[in-house]
C-alpha cells in the first residue's frame, strides 16, 4: 500500500505550504473586510519580505538570533510599505468608483514587481535564499524537515497572535467596528485613516512573514516570486470567505493541501488550473465562502 | 434647400456614413499607395500594423470595460485562442487568410460566452479575477495541447498574409487597417444603437438599469462576447504577422498592457483607445532600449492616472471635431454646467 505513506506524507508538505497561504490569505481578507479592495501587491509584498530577511540574513549569518532578526527586520519592513502605500496610492481612492482602485492596485503590483527588476541589488537573476536547517526529521514513516516544522509553528503563532489583537484589543474591535460600517464607525469616535493603516500594516507584516517562510521552503527568491502564491492566497481567502479571519485560515490550509496533494498524485502543471478552478466553483456555488457571511445588498 | 424631409436624410447619410465611409477607404488607399511607394518604410509600417492589433485588442477591452464598466483582465487568453484557433485553420486546415481570422473570432466567441455564462453574474472585483484566472487556464491549456499548439516552445512556420507581403512586409498593416476600421465601426455603430444605450447604462447604474427593464446579464453577455471576439480578430492577425506563436506572449502582463492603453485613452472613449494604442506601441519600439524601466514608468503612470485623472487622456468623449477636445482643457473650472442657481 504505497498510497497511504505517500497520502500522509503530502498532507503533511500540504499543512506546511498551507500555513503560509494562510499567512497570505489574512493580509488579503483584511484588507477587503475593511476597505472592500482586492489588494494585488499584496503578492509583492510577500517578495519584499523574502528579500529583506535575505538581506539580514546574509549579512549577519544563519542562526537563532539573525533569524529571529530576520522576521522582525522583514515585518517592519513590509509593515511600512503597506502603510506607505495605503496612504499615498489607496486612500485618495477610497471614495471613488471600485475599478480605479482595483486598476490602482494593479498599478502597484506592477510597480513593486519592475521596480525590483531593475534595482541593482535586487536584480531580475534568482538568489539562494540561505537554508535555514538542512535537517530532516521523521515522524512514522514521514519525512518532515525542521525548515517545514518551523514556517508550520511560526505560521500558528502568528496567527493566533493576529486572533489576540482582532478579538481582545482595542484596535482590533475598532478594526472589525470599521469592517462593518465605516460610517458609523467614524461616528462612534474612531479615526478610521489610522485603523485602515494599522489593518494594512499588520497585514503586511504578515506578508512579509510569510514571505520568508515562503523562501525557507522554496529557497530560490527572484522579483515575480510573490505573484502566483499572491494569487493562491487570494483565492483562498475566497475560498474561506474574504472579510473573514478564520476563513481565511481555513482556505490556505485547504489550499495548500489541495495543491500539495495534486502535485503528489496528478501532475505538477494541473495544480494552477486546479486553484483557479477552485476558485471558479467557489463562486458559482457560495460566492461568500465557507465561513463567510451572505451580505445582500440593500438597495 | 430644404431643412426637412428627403433632402435633410439625405445629408445626414452623406455626412454621417458616406463621408466617413469615403475617408477611411481613402486614408487606406493612402497607406497602401505610401507603404508601395516606399514613403513608409518596411519598419514603421511593421510599428503600425504591431499598433493596429493592439488597438482591436484594447478596443475589445474598452468594449467590456469601459463601456458596460466590468473590469475584464484575461483578453490576452482569447488573444491566443484566436491565435492558436487561425493558425490551426491556415496550417492544418489550409483556409485561405480572411476566413481563418474570422473563423477565430468565432472560435474565441464560443470561449467568451462559455466563459461569461458563470461569471458575468459575479461583481466587479471578483469577475477581474476570475477573468485573471481564466486567462492563466487558456495559457496553461495551451501548454499542454502539444499536437495541436506546439507546447511550450511555440508553433513556428505560419503563412503569412500572402505571397506579396514577403516582398514588402509593410503590406501587412492594410489587412490590419482593414480590421481595425472594421472594428472601430462596429463599435461605433454599436454604442449609438439601442443595444448601446442599455450597456452604457448598465455601466452608470446596473440597479437602476435593472428597474428601466434592461436585461442586465443578456447585455453583459452580448459584450463579454463581442469583446472576446474582437480580441480573436486581434489574435488571429497576430498569427500571419509574427508567424511564430508562444503561449508566454499571451500572459497576464498582456492583459495589463491592454488595460494600460484602454486607461490612458479614457475608458470608454473609442477614440482615446485608439490613439493611445498607436502612440504606446511606438512608444514601446522607441523605448526598447530602455525596456526595463519602461515596465517600471507604465505602471506609475497608470497609478498617477487613476489617482489625478481617470478619465484618462479623452474621458469618454469622442472626436467631434477640435471643440470636444480643445473646450475642455480650456476651463479652469472643472464642474462643467454648473452655473449659479443652475440645479444640475
Amino acid at each position: 500500500m504505497d498510497f497511504w505513506p505517500q497520502f500522509w506524507q503530502q498532507i503533511a508538505n500540504g499543512l506546511a505550504l498551507g500555513s503560509i497561504y494562510a499567512l497570505l490569505a489574512l493580509g488579503y481578507t483584511m484588507v477587503y473586510g475593511i476597505i472592500k479592495l482586492i489588494n494585488f501587491a499584496h503578492g509583492d509584498i510577500l517578495m519584499l519580505g523574502a528579500f529583506g530577511g535575505y538581506f539580514v540574513l546574509r549579512r549577519f549569518g544563519v542562526g537563532p538570533a539573525s533569524a529571529v532578526g530576520a522576521f522582525l527586520t522583514a515585518m517592519l519592513l513590509c509593515a511600512g510599505i503597506g502603510a506607505i502605500l495605503e496612504r499615498f496610492c489607496y486612500r485618495p481612492l477610497r471614495r471613488a468608483p471600485r475599478i480605479n482602485a482595483l486598476i490602482t492596485a494593479i498599478g502597484v503590483s506592477l510597480f513593486l514587481e519592475n521596480g525590483a527588476r531593475i534595482l541593482p541589488w535586487l536584480g531580475p537573476d534568482y538568489r539562494e535564499f540561505p537554508a535555514l536547517s538542512k535537517v530532516n526529521l521523521e515522524f512514522w514513516g514521514i519525512n518532515i524537515s525542521v525548515v517545514q516544522l518551523l514556517v508550520f509553528i511560526v505560521s500558528v503563532l502568528l496567527m493566533a497572535s493576529l486572533n489576540w489583537i482582532v478579538n481582545h484589543t482595542k484596535i482590533g474591535l475598532a478594526m472589525r467596528a470599521v469592517s462593518f460600517d465605516r460610517d458609523a464607525a467614524a461616528l462612534m469616535g474612531i479615526n478610521i485613516d489610522r485603523v485602515i493603516s494599522v489593518t494594512f500594516a499588520l497585514g503586511a507584516a504578515l506578508g512579509g512573514a510569510a514571505g520568508i517562510l515562503y523562501a525557507a521552503d522554496y529557497p530560490q527568491i527572484e522579483p515575480y516570486m510573490g505573484v502566483v502564491p499572491g494569487l493562491k492566497a487570494f483565492i483562498a481567502a475566497v475560498f474561506g470567505g474574504i472579510g473573514s479571519v478564520p476563513g481565511a485560515m481555513a482556505g490556505g490550509f485547504m489550499m495548500g493541501v489541495v495543491e500539495t496533494l495534486t502535485k503528489g498524485f496528478l501532475s505538477s502543471q494541473l495544480a494552477d488550473a486546479i486553484a483557479f478552478g477552485i476558485l471558479i466553483v467557489i463562486l458559482m456555488v457560495k460566492p461568500a465562502g465557507i465561513m463567510g457571511k451572505n451580505n445582500s445588498e440593500k438597495v | 434647400m430644404l431643412k426637412t424631409g428627403t433632402e435633410a436624410v439625405l445629408r445626414q447619410y452623406w455626412r454621417q456614413t458616406l463621408l466617413k465611409g469615403m475617408v477611411t477607404v481613402m486614408a487606406g488607399i493612402g497607406f497602401a499607395a505610401a507603404i508601395f511607394g516606399g514613403m513608409i518604410d518596411a519598419y514603421t509600417a511593421q510599428v503600425l500594423t504591431l499598433g493596429g492589433i493592439n488597438v482591436i485588442a484594447a478596443l475589445s477591452l474598452n468594449l467590456i470595460s469601459g463601456f458596460a464598466g466590468q473590469l475584464a483582465l484575461g483578453q490576452a487568453g482569447f488573444m491566443a485562442v484566436g491565435a492558436y484557433t487561425t493558425a490551426f485553420l491556415l496550417m492544418r486546415l489550409h483556409i485561405r487568410l480572411f476566413p481563418a481570422i474570422i473563423g477565430g473570432g468565432l472560435v474565441t466567441a464560443c470561449f467568451g460566452l462559455v466563459i461569461g455564462f458563470p461569471t458575468l453574474k459575479l461583481r466587479g472585483d471578483y469577475l477581474a479575477i476570475v477573468t485573471l484566472g481564466f486567462g492563466e487556464i487558456i495559457r496553461v491549456i495551451m501548454v499542454n495541447l502539444e499536437s495541436l499548439t506546439g507546447g511550450a516552445a511555440g508553433l513556428k512556420g505560419i503563412p503569412s498574409f500572402s505571397a506579396a507581403i514577403l516582398l514588402r512586409p509593410g503590406l501587412s498593416f492594410i489587412w490590419v487597417y482593414l480590421f481595425m476600421a472594421l472594428t472601430i465601426i462596429i463599435m461605433v455603430n454599436l454604442i449609438k444603437s439601442a443595444p448601446g444605450r442599455a450597456i452604457l447604462a448598465i455601466r452608470e447604474d446596473e440597479i437602476a438599469a435593472n428597474a428601466m427593464g434592461i436585461n442586465i446579464f443578456y447585455y453583459k453577455m452580448f459584450s463579454f462576447t463581442l469583446a472576446a471576439f474582437l480580441a480573436g480578430i486581434a489574435g488571429g492577425l497576430y498569427a500571419p504577422f509574427f508567424r511564430y506563436l508562444n503561449p508566454t506572449m499571451f500572459n497576464f502582463l498582456k492583459s495589463c498592457d491592454f488595460l494600460i492603453i484602454v486607461v490612458l485613452g479614457g475608458m470608454g472613449s473609442i477614440t482615446g483607445t485608439v490613439l493611445a494604442g498607436l502612440v504606446l506601441t511606438y512608444l514601446q519600439e522607441f523605448l526598447r532600449i530602455v525596456n526595463d524601466y519602461r515596465m517600471v514608468i507604465y505602471p506609475v503612470l497608470l497609478i498617477l492616472m487613476m489617482l489625478f485623472r481617470p478619465s484618462g487622456l479623452m474621458g469618454n468623449r469622442e472626436w467631434t471635431g477640435w471643440p470636444s477636445v480643445v473646450r475642455p482643457f480650456g476651463r479652469i473650472n472643472s464642474r462643467r454646467g454648473v452655473k449659479g442657481g443652475e440645479v444640475r
